[in-house]
């Protein structure tokens, strides 16, 4: 037998096997039962509008805001681990480390019930929840920004600060807009984790008002013992997060013909 | 040594444009500059040649402090640049610099990359720059790229627009730091050509090259450097065609039979 014969008929097996399993377990399991707990269409239908008005709307804004802080935040810490100060090398050195190893959860909690404690302050649910999110997407976006910044050459540096420009100006001018270009693609890996890691906030103890997709989904669950709502939620999910992957890859493609 | 015996500034004789004085640097153990003397005068091109390692572009980095100058003086008219006080971005903003690799900006447009120190540093308006940047892209006859990209662009005509963004600046003196090395040979005659132009034009130059042809015919003087040292100087016509030392006339050799 050649090669390419033996790989086809390898191949060939697999396929059979695997639509083998896909048959026996559909046989097994009870259609009608999956059904009626997963795709119950009534249930589906008191779902709308309030899923895509409230639960959906809530996860987008929770998210830009926590992307914009983390951002903010994410680029002064990476230019104080790139600082030839000592000190501020040290203190975003700690912060990546410490918000980058702690789950997000926990930090969530820290912040949603550390800091009324501590203070005797109790902040705006989206004060909470942008700095919650927030505090540990910069951690991770402080390292993306960093790689970007250090992927610049050398030679842009000396270029600008030939012409006069301050190490801040060049920074601002010539270096950051270029590693921004090159971290497109993992910062929107970031934004699309940040979406998903929205389910977390429910710690804070949202209201109907404020609930974002996953608890929205999660209490009709409960309160109709039936599990549509999650195959719903799941479905306004996809429909956020892939236009969001395919417009990164159209951008990325313009970039690479520009450059 | 106070500034006024180092500047040479006696009976109104005009103060050098860069004069360099007992200049050393190490990177590590590695001794590059091994005290260096060093003088452009006004209006003067001076070619620096020598073998690669011999110190030449470090030397030529110096003088506008990308590379920090271990000991000895750097007198950029008159003024002592390694002044702990002295403000180096002013006096980078007035000496334009070339490199062998362009380093034009990518994210931005051949205007741009023109007019962003102008507006930035020199804190021009925009119809100023724009006016300049169109007066250099003009003199590098490149007028026609204006809204192009870097990318979009020959090696050689990258290297006309870094020259051109220099000159944006109104530079007192211009640093060329082998301009032509990364060009394929086919595009280095356009750039020369610029620079030729530029030099006619009374432009003080200091330009690390290994194209003699351009040394012999634009420089006022030669500066042949070795191992850290200026091993002679003179006018092109004594140091390309009959040098004194050995160690000139065997890298000449090398150069022509390369």
């Amino acid at each position: 037998m050649t090669r390419r014969r033996r790989q086809r008929l390898v191949r060939g097996l697999l396929y059979a096997s695997a639509v083998a399993v896909v048959v026996a377990l559909a046989a097994v399991a009870d259609v009608d039962l999956l059904r009626r707990n997963f795709l119950d269409r009534e249930i589906a239908a008191t779902m709308f509008p309030d899923v895509l008005l409230i639960a959906a709307r809530n996860t987008i804004v929770y998210t830009a805001l926590a992307f914009t802080f983390g951002l903010a935040l994410g680029l002064v810490l990476a230019l104080m681990r790139l600082s030839s100060i000592g000190p501020y090398r040290w203190f975003a050195t700690v912060y990546i480390e410490v918000f980058r190893g702690l789950p997000a959860l926990l930090t969530i909690f820290l912040v949603g019930f550390g800091i009324p404690i501590a203070f005797q302050v109790r902040w705006p649910i989206l004060v909470q929840i942008t700095l919650g999110l927030g505090i540990v997407a910069a951690a991770y976006m402080a390292e993306t920004i960093r790689a970007g910044i250090e992927a610049v050459p050398r030679g842009q540096m000396e270029a600008a600060r030939s012409l006069g420009m301050s190490r801040g100006r060049a920074m601002a001018s010539i270096i950051i807009p270029q590693g921004f270009r090159i971290i497109v693609p993992p910062l929107t890996n970031e934004l699309v984790l940040l979406i998903k890691d929205t389910s977390l906030l429910f710690v804070l103890g949202t209201t109907p008002a404020t609930k974002e997709l996953t608890k929205f989904g999660r209490d009709i669950l409960t309160a109709r013992a039936n599990a549509t709502p999650l195959i719903v939620v799941g479905a306004v999910y996809l429909l956020i997060t892939i236009p969001l992957t395919q417009l990164v890859a159209v951008l990325e493609r313009r970039n690479a013909r520009a450059r | 040594m106070g500034p006024s015996d180092t500047t040479g500034a006696q009976d109104g004789a005009p103060v050098p444009a860069i004069r360099i004085g007992g200049l050393h640097k190490s990177f590590g153990d590695n001794h590059v500059l091994r005290g260096i003397d060093f003088v452009v005068g006004e209006g003067e091109v001076v070619c620096v040649i020598g073998p690669s390692g011999s110190g030449k572009s470090t030397l030529l980095r110096c003088v506008n402090r990308l590379e920090e100058a271990d000991e000895g003086s750097i007198l950029i008219e008159g003024a002592d640049i390694r002044d702990p006080d002295a403000d180096v971005d002013l006096l980078r903003s007035r000496i334009g610099m070339v490199f062998q690799s362009f380093n034009l900006f990518p994210h931005l447009s051949v205007l741009r990359n023109l007019t962003i120190a102008q507006r930035r540093v020199r804190r021009r308006s925009e119809a100023e720059a724009t006016e300049v940047a169109r007066h250099n892209l003009a003199r590098v006859g490149l007028s026609d790229k204006i809204d192009a990209y870097p990318a979009h662009l020959s090696g050689g005509q990258q290297q006309r627009v870094a020259i051109a963004r220099a000159l944006s600046m109104d530079p007192d003196m211009m640093l060329f730091d082998e301009p032509t090395s990364a060009l394929d040979p086919e595009l280095v005659g356009e750039v020369l050509e610029v620079m030729r132009a530029l030099a006619s034009e009374g432009m003080t130059m200091m330009v690390v090259t290994h194209e003699m042809g351009f040394a012999r015919d634009v420089a006022d003087r030669v500066v042949f450097m070795d191992e850290g040292v200026v091993v002679e100087e003179g006018p092109p016509e004594r140091i390309l065609v009959a040098p004194e030392h050995d160690r000139t006339r065997r890298f000449l050799k090398v150069v022509a039979d390369g």
